[in-house]
């Protein structure tokens, strides 16, 4: 987008962002084109003493095919709109290439609550690094997140990939991601969720792999700790109202 | 407002049937079946609540430019209450401002008069319409003193958070917010019933279909459209609310509901709900515009084909709005496909209107200002719904500031600016006086210029990747810069300036409603049927019915000595 402030750090970033270009360069031609028009018009035909306006009804061929033609081109870029569109979303939102690691990702009012499947790369097994409002990922590996939610809708928007998607309690969202630039970026819950709505952030660490897995070493005892000490995950019981777990419904 | 206190026989219903002499005022102003005595009623309540929605923006504006310090005229602004204004906000705007003033309160006045009836063909259940509505306004502005405060879970009001008292900590705000909104649609169900029935049954001798104004057809057609994509949105309202207070689970994952159901319903009314207000705002301004450059509408029947045309396309594109809310991917490419289609039809009509200055004698007056205005601003809006309507650019975009910008160059200009131009055109005829030119074009660019200053910095912040809805962006560093503060900033600087422009239209509409030069009959030389009528028109609107002879926009049609060519004018 504007790269000085939101660097592409994902794959799919590039593709998003050209798509952005494209259309602005589309539709700011036409929008360009069309506002020109409008004020030449304005000027062109503003009241002058002794001019009366003339009776045009707009079936007259000469004056119609200033609409129609441009009208005939609008459909045409739609289309080229409609085929650029949807090959970014089929890149993000319908393949899902196959993953190097597949973490998961809960939200909750008002956190994030990521799971790294540790050194032996297996979710729900208890070497799990899990934790809250940071997440570290390799940076060139393709990682799968399965999203899900504990209570109302949130949505998992990191704005260096280019990725939003809602997290909605009752289902487990399988999507993707590969980075591809080192750095701390920001995570954000961006559907309206409460109270707390607004500091429900987290930070994104995208690291090498001997960062990662330094930093793997360091987190590993803790899932393992957790699971000793607390049979039950920590957090479950902190929503009283709907409190019958729903089961995490099959992935899709 | 002198009311002539004789009229022509009544086919109005019987309603008014003369027994309407010496009114005591109450009944003649709060009680009343002339269609413009509602249309005044709507209209006001619409101002009213304009005032209450454009305070709300003001405060939430200075809690994000100058997060945490007590605002003037509010004080703190706590999370909870920045939830809720921000939800009321949008919710007073789009339902409590443009649907009256726009559908009910132009259509009301317009519809009888322009198509030379003496009123509504049901005025008690016109009358009903604005008492419900009324009810709803109340109920909506209640909602904001019960304990825990006014509901928070923004306009679109999705559960689990607006469904469960737990997650939204609002119990009784919420369930009074989608009351408020399920009475206020009963209300323009019923005034929809009367401006279709009316304009098919009570036009004039000799109005045929393509002799109706332009402002008629898109009301008209815009409450065909409110009537056939609300019935699904007051099921789920009413569904909604059981799950809130009955505790059923319609919307509750955790006992076999589906809180997805809820963004279909209400989306499939309310990407709808965007035309419904749009194409009135059309109206207005295609009326304002032939006037003012003396021109016929470039093309008539194309615009009322691309009415019909936009009109059928906006039931399929709703799930636009759910690009990223959980629906199978491949549905998005369907509703790509759609939504970008939109286009045709409205890319079209502003081809049309552009068209119509083309040889026309154009006098910049406050209405036609507030026209060209509304068309120069909304093509923006037109514009950048393109990139949200492109799936693969929308997954960033979705939920960002970008889309608040896109949306407020849409709705502005139909809930503000087209608004203006209706008001300042005919206020002559609603009043009897002409307001102050001047005054108006001082509020005009008073009002213009802060517009943009407040949402172009929007447009930028969404593309830096803000999201929507947050009080207080200290918790994301990325939108914690002071490059990022100095739009946030700016965009307040200009909704205060903005709002500070507003008391001069205030002024100038309550001077001239008394003391203003008086108009006459027909001072913009228009060809329409109202302005035939006295001004202000008496109960009953017609000396003498007119007959139609011709179409709307017959101006300066040559070998005449005048430049326009009144529609009720025998040849």
């Amino acid at each position: 987008m504007l790269d000085h402030s939101m660097p592409q750090a994902a794959t799919f970033a590039g593709g998003v962002d050209g798509l952005f270009w494209l259309i602005t360069w589309i539709v700011g031609l036409w929008f360009i084109a069309a506002e020109a028009m409008f004020f030449w018009l304005m000027w062109r035909f503003r009241r002058k003493p002794g001019v009366p306006a003339q009776y045009v009804t707009g079936k007259e061929k000469h004056l119609k095919r200033w609409i129609n033609i441009p009208h005939g081109l609008v459909l045409i870029f739609d289309v080229v709109i409609i085929v650029a569109a949807i090959r970014v979303w089929v890149e993000i939102k319908q393949t899902l290439p196959p993953a190097d690691v597949t973490i998961r990702v809960n939200s909750q009012q008002w956190a994030w609550t990521f799971t790294d499947p540790g050194p032996d790369g297996v979710l729900d097994t208890p070497d799990d690094v899990r934790t809250t409002d940071e997440l570290h990922v390799t940076v060139g590996k393709t990682y799968h997140f399965l999203l899900e939610s504990k209570d109302v809708l949130h949505s998992f928007f990191v704005p260096a990939f280019r990725l939003k998607q809602d997290a909605i309690p009752g289902r487990t969202y399988t999507g993707w991601f590969k980075a591809t630039r080192p750095g701390n970026y920001d995570i954000q819950c961006a559907e309206i969720c409460g109270l707390g709505h607004g500091v429900m952030g987290a930070k994104l660490v995208v690291e090498d792999a001997a960062a990662h897995a330094a930093w793997i070493q360091q987190h590993a005892n803790d899932g393992a700790l957790a699971a000793l000490t607390t049979p039950a995950p920590a957090d479950t019981a902190a929503k009283p109202a709907t409190a019958t777990p729903a089961p995490a419904a099959g992935t899709h | 407002m002198a009311h002539a206190t004789t009229h022509p026989v009544s086919a109005g219903g019987g309603a008014h049937g003369g027994a309407h002499h010496d009114e005591h005022w109450i009944k003649k102003y709060f009680w009343s079946t002339d269609h413009k005595i509602i249309a005044f009623q709507y209209i006001f309540t619409g101002m009213a609540m304009a005032l209450i929605g454009a305070f709300m923006a003001y405060v939430f504006r200075m809690q994000l430019a100058f997060p945490g310090s007590s605002v003037p005229g509010w004080g703190f602004v706590s999370p909870g209450q920045y939830n809720a204004l921000i939800t009321n906000h949008g919710s007073i705007m789009i339902f409590w401002v443009a649907m009256p003033v726009l559908i009910a309160g132009f259509g009301n006045y317009l519809i009888p008069l322009m198509i030379g009836a003496d009123d509504m063909v049901f005025p008690r259940i016109n009358r009903l319409s604005y008492q419900l509505f009324l009810l709803s306004a109340i109920v909506l502005l209640a909602s904001l003193f019960v304990p825990n405060g006014g509901f928070g879970g923004a306009w679109t009001a999705y559960p689990p958070l607006s469904a469960n008292r737990v997650y939204s900590t609002t119990p009784y705000g919420s369930t009074m917010w989608v009351i408020a909104v399920a009475l206020e649609f009963v209300a323009f169900l019923l005034g929809g019933i009367n401006f279709i029935v009316t304009s098919m049954n009570s036009r004039a001798k000799g109005m045929r279909a393509f002799d109706v104004p332009i402002v008629v057809w898109t009301i008209v057609i815009a409450s065909i459209l409110f009537m056939a994509s609300v019935g699904p949105l007051i099921a789920g309202a009413v569904m909604l609310i059981f799950d809130q207070t009955a505790g059923t689970s319609f919307f509750n994952p955790n006992r076999g509901g589906d809180p997805i159901l809820w963004q279909h319903l209400f989306w499939f009314f309310g990407h709808p709900e965007v035309y419904v207000v749009l194409l009135p705002a059309m109206g207005i301004v295609a009326e304002v515009m032939c006037v003012f450059a003396r021109k016929k509408l470039f093309a008539y029947q194309t615009v009322i084909y691309t009415i019909i045309g936009t009109g059928v396309l906006s039931f399929f594109v709703w799930a636009h709005h759910q690009f990223v809310a959980g629906i199978d991917p491949r549905m998005a490419n369907v509703f790509t496909v759609t939504t970008v289609l939109v286009s045709v039809p409205i890319a079209e009509m502003c081809f049309v209107y552009i068209a119509t200055l083309y040889g026309g004698s154009i006098q910049f007056s406050t209405p036609m200002l507030w026209a060209l205005a509304f068309l120069a601003e909304f093509l923006i809006g037109g514009v950048t719904g393109i990139y949200l309507g492109a799936s693969g650019l929308d997954v960033y975009f979705h939920d960002t500031y970008f889309v608040v910008a896109h949306f407020h160059y849409t709705f502005f200009p139909i809930a503000i600016i087209a608004v203006f131009s209706g008001i300042t055109f005919w206020f002559p005829k609603m009043f009897g006086r002409m307001m102050n030119d001047t005054w108006g074009k001082v509020h005009f660019w008073g009002t213009i210029i802060p517009f943009n200053m407040i949402f172009i910095p929007l447009f930028i912040l969404g593309m830096n990747g803000e999201h929507r809805r947050i009080f207080d962006y200290h918790n994301f560093p990325h939108l914690d810069t002071p490059y990022m503060q100095s739009l946030r900033i700016t965009a307040t600087i200009a909704l205060v300036v903005m709002l500070a422009f507003q008391p001069i239209f205030l002024w100038n509409f309550i001077r001239s409603m008394f003391a203003g030069p008086v108009a006459g009959k027909n001072p913009w030389k228009a060809n329409t049927f109202e302005w035939a009528a006295d001004s202000p028109p008496p109960h009953g609107n017609f000396a003498e019915m007119p007959e139609c002879h011709r179409g709307p926009y017959e101006y300066s049609v040559e070998g005449r000595t005048t430049d326009y060519w009144p529609q009720h004018e025998p040849a």
